[in-house]
């Protein structure tokens, strides 16, 4: 495999409803945004792409993505959609980032989008528990907010979690998102705001939930020889990993903890893992990404990471997924101001999926727009302040998850 | 102006002009505005239509229709692999831990809460049921769980590892909501 590159990254605002433009028009602000980043390149020059979005049923259209092929003009080249659930755009990034790598493309595509005002938000809500077992999980309530609910109950009895430091997560994402002119949601809150919203499944509030979006995001894929015509400032994908795990949560069985590097089984005694508490997929796909980049120690050498914070609790389970700290300590990590700006290691300084938005298969294609500027230390130019800049940001992980942690990825990507 | 062919020379298409049938289903707008001058189309406000979406899906249980046979004739159903022996408590009739063959065995009817929710909100089908409790089941060497509904009980009174006991709806609907589970009796 070769060096492949990022060289440019386009984002729609997302926003509860667009009608104003369909989708293939919000693709195409996303696109032309990252197009102005790198103005030698000319359409002869893209060999094709890679299209993002999780569900026919909110689109309304089958084959969506071609309709935004032929709006980009990009037909008559190469594309294919690919499907994960909340991790379409996590997979989209990696896909087109195989087409480079292997060869087959110079530059390549990969725009992701997704239009949920279409329906109610309790018809969306039913739309994404489609997303699991319709014979065994959707009949009892189709809410997949009440499936994380269980995971985060179970993840309070076997560490101690708070809701507290639930709530600390909904603080930090929508507080750093107050910087960010892309997010849908910039809230200053305190713990006390976040408990006393109404209750979704205990014990997570509408606080501790991310909303529903329209929106589109576009990245640019290039092989070292390309990525060095088009910018001055490329981003080496360097670490790629993807996990699975069983779609219905009750499936998941109990076995030894997956060791990273810095672990040892002694850290783990008597922990029964993954159970519902935690993510085997995202500890896999984290396992493969750290190897391929050479990650020995991830809290230490990982400047930022842009994670899939769907819930508030989802981002706690991710921080022990990733190894930023031990299994169980996550609560802590986040109460201890570990995940801050300016801390150990900043998670979601954009402000995440519960303050921008997450319009599915935008989401994950968005969160490496967001870390490609930050590598590129340009934060201040796209977002008009540079309070979110990770200073000297070399190093950058993104995280992409679906279903009740089913499909989930991670993407490391350096500054060069 | 008047038409100079009387009525019987002319032809059927001029007495009956082709046009598409005109029908009272459907019509959302009338007197749309429109400017005369095109180039301010671009500001025009979006037309937004409401679509009805409605289908029987046909759906069939395959190989785990046994499990909603056995809800109906009050039988919580489990698989257990042939090879391996790991016992699984939502039914699989494939092993994911070694590809064997499953069997089938009836779950005791007792197991323990593994941990639980209260749902204030759902999917829109079923916002009436709110609030309700879900919970996933575990019991004694059966490596996973099983996902039903808590009834009969306050969030408060609902704990991990709590007996829960099935029960099962009398009149099946024939999905996975024809079990549900209440808080064990004490037993005497
Ligand atoms: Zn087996």
């Amino acid at each position: 495999m070769r060096p492949v590159y990022m060289v440019a990254g386009g984002v729609s605002k997302f926003a509860k409803a667009r009608p104003t433009v369909t989708f293939q028009q919000m693709v195409a602000e996303a696109f032309d945004a990252a197009l102005a980043q790198v103005p030698a390149l000319t359409p002869e020059q893209i060999d094709g792409s890679v299209a993002s979005y999780f569900s026919d049923h909110f689109q309304r259209q089958l084959m969506a993505g071609i309709m935004v092929q032929d709006y980009l003009g990009l037909c008559p080249k190469p594309s294919k959609r690919v499907e994960g659930g909340g991790a379409t755009g996590g997979l989209c990034f990696q896909t087109a980032w195989e087409a480079v790598a292997s060869g087959r493309m110079e530059v390549c595509v990969a725009y992701g989008f997704e239009t949920m005002s279409r329906v109610n938000t309790w018809k969306g809500n039913e739309f994404i528990a489609l997303a699991s077992d319709v014979s065994f999980d959707f009949p009892l309530g189709g809410f997949y907010t009440g499936y994380y609910a269980m995971m985060v109950v179970r993840h309070m009895h076997e560490f101690g979690t708070t809701v507290e430091q639930l709530a600390r997560v909904s603080v930090k994402n929508h507080r750093n998102a107050c910087h960010n002119p892309y997010a849908q949601k910039r809230l200053r809150l305190t713990i006390e705001d976040v408990r006393a919203a109404p209750m979704v499944a205990y014990p997570l509030t509408l606080l501790d939930v991310c909303v529903m979006s329209d929106g589109a995001a576009a990245c640019i894929l290039a092989s070292e020889e390309m990525a060095a015509k088009l910018t001055d400032a490329p981003v080496r994908i360097t670490g790629v990993g993807t996990g699975t795990d069983t779609m219905r949560m009750a499936d998941r069985p109990h076995g030894e903890v997956l060791l990273l590097p810095h672990e040892s089984p002694a850290d783990y005694k008597g922990l029964k893992y993954p159970g519902v508490h935690s993510f085997r997929a995202g500890r896999t796909a984290a396992i493969q990404a750290y190897k391929m980049a050479g990650v020995t120690n991830p809290p230490r050498e990982l400047d930022f990471v842009e994670l899939h914070d769907a819930y508030t609790s989802s981002e706690i389970q991710t921080y022990e997924d990733l190894g930023l700290c031990r299994y169980g300590e996550g609560g802590s990590f986040v109460e201890s101001g570990k995940a801050d700006l300016g801390g150990l290691v900043p998670v979601n300084p954009s402000g995440g999926l519960l303050a921008c938005g997450h319009p599915v298969g935008a989401t994950g294609l968005m969160q490496a727009v967001f870390a490609f500027w930050q590598l590129q230390g340009r934060i201040g130019t796209h977002f008009g302040d540079s309070t979110l800049q990770v200073p000297k940001a070399r190093r950058g992980l993104i995280h992409s998850h679906a279903g009740t942690g089913t499909y989930i990825t991670v993407t490391i990507m350096e500054a060069v | 102006m008047v038409d100079p062919q009387p009525a019987s020379e002319q032809s059927p298409e001029r007495r009956h002009p082709p046009r598409l049938e005109e029908t009272e289903e459907g019509a959302v707008l009338f007197n749309v505005p429109f400017p005369s001058d095109l180039s301010q189309l671009k500001g025009m406000s979006p037309i937004i239509a409401k679509w009805p979406y409605q289908i029987n899906y046909i759906h069939s249980y395959g190989q785990d229709s046994p499990f909603f046979a056995g809800l109906a004739n009050k039988k919580l159903l489990g698989t257990r692999c042939s090879r391996c022996g790991t016992a699984y408590g939502t039914p699989r009739l494939r092993c994911m831990g070694c590809g064997g063959e499953c069997d089938w065995f009836e779950l005791p009817r007792r197991g323990r809460v593994h941990t639980w929710t209260t749902c204030y909100f759902s999917g829109e089908a079923y916002l009436d049921e709110t609030p309700f409790h879900l919970i996933l089941v575990e019991w004694e060497n059966v490596a996973t769980l099983f996902l039903s509904r808590l009834v009969g009980c306050e969030s408060a009174d609902i704990s991990i590892g709590m007996q829960v006991e099935a029960r099962f709806r009398r009149n099946s609907k024939f999905n996975v909501a024809d079990v549900y589970f209440v808080r064990a009796p004490k037993q005497t």
